[in-house]
């Protein structure tokens, strides 16, 4: 009922083969993308941009890179807060260095330089597996975090280790800076979150993702028929870093303005991009995008809720944040293991018979 | 996309909730969780309540009332950023975000949306220079003042000559820890001492491997740049090795009742460097205690009232308040704005009659902000804890900092961040 089907033929693979074969979802992803890029920016003001959109935007690109390793490659990683302050770093040091290239390449080869540093730090992956991978990489977590706080070269010699983005423009559109306005923030981080989501969503469905998932379900069944393992996890590695990298470029440049590698950086981000794409859904594109939506825009939710509409102490708020969301995630994970992506599967899948079930 | 609409709606309605321009709005973006809410609790409370005492006593100022909106960040930069972006609506005049993290986000931000920042104490050191940092005051000290006051300290017992000891700085390790580094080699080359840092991670609950660093490298001094829950370890550990803590000094931020009280009688002589007065022998906490704690108006139980942190965030409450009156005066307006409060804060004079009047006698320092120096005079004192009586007293005068070292310091790093951002001077 709610899907109307009758009538949606495919009459060749590529049709069947499309990221929304129902026509009513295409007809969605249109409207919201027409939404998101011709109303939104009209409307859009500083609170919204800095406290909703662009950390959602980031978070989804993070996200999603973290969930092309993870959930597609199967490799855990808890090095993802360290490859954002990569990107974050590579970023300052590309616009401090090259103020007259534009900050959209500044951004693209931060990821590039991310993508490599995840490579190095990926190696092991092909020797160790699962838990003792994860803490391989928490190894890289601390060790990059240590890095940036202990050479002085990374942060320019400043006083106190902190980074700050200059003024840069795209198109003579201020982009980065306190004089950007909210429209060209809010864009520039969604230009970058639908390419990087239509690069994810190809190459997932591509020959790459292919041998991403069979290393992942079995890697010596994948090998046997014919998938390098150590071409598939290096690459994973590196389109996974490059995601990351590019989120940290953006989370230190165009949103925050100001970052240091511990604060901004640490332990607690790999976790939070972790638990985005656990609660999200592994192995889905748009489990990244529902995960990171929960974990960003659930605490500004209900501190708008409590603090805002209900008028209670801000202590007590924050405090009952922390168990809401708790809650929630306990009760999700028990209600859906798979995450927020299956049950949007399963609603869609139960729409579609809707009102005559079997 | 039914959460984004419940979003959408929430959000709505908090903006109709929202108070009226009327009147002088100070948000307080405080920190009442998190492991630096030791510290966070106390000068939100403290901040809250002399705006309140305005408000009761004097009916505000200049006859407007004063209004204190609360916004949580958990020392979290990013929930500065959607606390600043939240309150900046409500007509604030002035932000003092108690996170020297959230003050550098909000630097260029505030300067661009021309609301001051006002970080007493804390913040970006060199803003002090007031011909690049047009919006930003950090009177009457700051962190290069504090460790310059603990290094004079450290020549008073030493007769004047510190030549071969060894100091160690244990800090935190972010914007707020790093910040004293600079002056402290500085004044190492100058006086001859051994200087070498020991980073604390956030949020330095664990500190076993620092203080056995400590332990090893036995250097006759500890200066400490610590917060929040980092403190109470950092006295706890240092009881531990035994070290003497006579000449373990922490800066103002690490040197309040709570930080000392849980090692017990092993805490005994810390020091503490502090910038304005200890203890509650000041009329002004009378009047709290009258108008505000016992007519059940405080922001937190009133236990709060006298300690180190607490009489901070009133005394950076009344020197918002004292521009605000400045800013009246010089405008002739009642309502002022966010520039206007800026003009206030710039022209301030604090002077020893008005600290009298206001029932802070002898509380600070006088003095008067300038186009050119946003930092104030610069003067700290040495506070020593004393176990047994359970308080902290100062053990010395106010004294001057070492500027020859500092100022140059002030001047390259102020300049070298006008160069970055293409800043002009603003002062003629």
């Amino acid at each position: 009922m709610f899907y109307r089907e009758a009538g949606d033929f495919k009459t060749s693979y590529k049709d069947d083969n499309q990221t929304f074969p129902i026509r009513l979802d295409r007809a969605g992803y249109w409207v919201a993308l027409a939404v998101a890029f011709l109303i939104i920016p009209f409307f859009v003001n500083d609170y919204w941009v800095n406290a909703v959109f662009a950390p959602f935007f980031i978070y989804a690109i993070a996200a999603l890179g973290l969930n092309i390793l993870t959930g597609y490659a199967g490799q855990v990683s808890l090095g993802t807060g360290g490859f954002m302050a990569v990107g974050a770093y590579a970023c300052y040091k590309l616009m401090v260095a090259f103020p007259e290239v534009s900050i959209v390449f500044h951004v693209l080869i931060a990821g590039g330089i991310t993508a490599v540093v995840g490579v190095a730090f990926g190696l092991p992956s092909l020797r160790i597996k699962g838990f003792y991978l994860a803490v391989a990489t928490l190894a890289s977590q601390f060790f990059l975090v240590w890095l940036f706080n202990k050479v002085p070269w990374f942060y320019n010699y400043s006083a106190s280790g902190q980074i700050n983005a200059p003024e840069r423009s795209v198109l003579g559109v201020i982009v980065t800076g306190p004089n950007t306005d909210a429209w060209a923030k809010y864009l520039i981080c969604l230009v970058f979150l639908v390419g990087l989501a239509w690069v994810a969503r190809n190459l997932t469905r591509g020959m790459m993702g292919r041998k991403w998932m069979g290393i992942r379900d079995m890697d010596i069944a994948a090998e046997i028929i014919g998938v390098n393992p150590l071409m598939a996890k290096m690459t994973a590695f590196a389109a996974s870093s490059f995601f990351v990298g590019v989120a940290g470029a953006l989370f230190f440049s165009v949103y925050l303005g100001a970052a240091e590698a511990g604060e901004s950086f640490g332990i607690t981000k790999s976790f939070l991009i972790l638990f985005m794409i656990i609660i999200g859904g592994l192995g889905s594109i748009f489990g990244s995008f529902a995960g990171a939506a929960f974990m960003v825009l659930m605490p500004v939710l209900l501190k708008n809720v409590l603090v805002g509409m209900m008028g209670w102490p801000t202590d007590l708020a924050a405090h009952l944040e922390f168990m809401i969301v708790g809650g929630l995630i306990v009760f999700f994970l028990i209600v859906e293991p798979h995450g927020l992506a299956q049950l949007w599967r399963l609603t869609k899948d139960k729409l579609r018979l809707w009102p005559f079930p079997h | 996309m039914t959460f984004k609409r419940v979003a959408a709606a929430s959000v709505a309605a908090l903006m109709v909730a929202s108070p009226v321009m009327a009147d002088l709005v100070f948000p307080s973006l405080s920190y009442r969780t998190g492991p630096f809410a030791a510290g966070g609790i106390p000068y939100a409370d403290g901040f809250a309540d002399y705006m309140t005492l305005l408000n009761e006593r004097d009916g505000g100022v200049g006859g407007v009332k004063l209004q204190v909106p609360e916004c949580e960040t958990a020392y979290n930069t990013e929930k500065g950023v959607e606390c600043y972006e939240a309150t900046k609506g409500e007509g604030a005049l002035a932000y003092n975000p108690l996170s020297t993290g959230i003050t550098y986000q909000l630097i260029p931000k505030a300067t661009a949306d021309d609301i001051p920042l006002y970080t007493p104490g804390y913040g970006r050191t060199s803003a002090a220079n007031g011909n690049v940092f047009s919006h930003v005051f950090n009177f009457p000290a700051n962190y290069w003042n504090g460790a310059s006051a603990a290094v004079n300290h450290l020549l008073d017992l030493n007769g004047g000559d510190l030549k071969g000891k060894k100091v160690i700085l244990l800090h935190f390790n972010g914007a707020y820890g790093k910040e004293p580094i600079p002056t402290l080699t500085a004044l190492g080359e100058k006086h001859g001492f051994e200087f070498s840092t020991i980073p604390v991670d956030y949020p330095g609950q664990e500190q076993k491997s620092q203080w056995l660093q400590i332990r090893r490298e036995k250097p006759d001094y500890v200066l400490f740049w610590g917060w929040g829950v980092m403190n109470q370890v950092a006295v706890q550990e240092a009881a531990n090795i035994r070290f003497p803590m006579e000449n373990f000094i922490g800066v103002w931020w690490s040197g309040a009742e709570h930080d000392v009280e849980p090692a017990g009688a092993a805490a005994n002589g810390y020091k503490a460097v502090a910038f304005h007065g200890v203890g509650h022998d000041y009329p002004v906490f009378d009047d709290i205690n009258k108008y505000v704690v016992d007519a059940g108006k405080a922001a937190g139980d009133g236990s709060n009232v006298g300690t180190v942190i607490y009489n901070r965030g009133v005394y950076a409450a009344m020197m918002l308040a004292e521009a605000a009156k400045k800013a009246q005066e010089i405008h002739g307006v009642k309502d002022i704005t966010s520039g206007q409060m800026r003009d206030g804060l710039e022209q301030l004079e604090i002077t020893n009659a008005r600290m009298a009047e206001l029932g802070m006698e002898g509380f600070g320092p006088e003095f008067k902000v300038s186009c050119a120096n946003h930092g104030g005079p610069g003067t700290a004192a040495i506070s020593q804890w004393d176990a047994t009586a359970g308080k902290w007293s100062l053990i010395s005068d106010f004294g001057p900092s070492d500027m020859d070292v500092i100022q140059p310091l002030i001047t390259a790093d102020s300049e070298a961040y006008a160069a970055e951002n293409k800043i002009e001077p603003q002062c003629k």
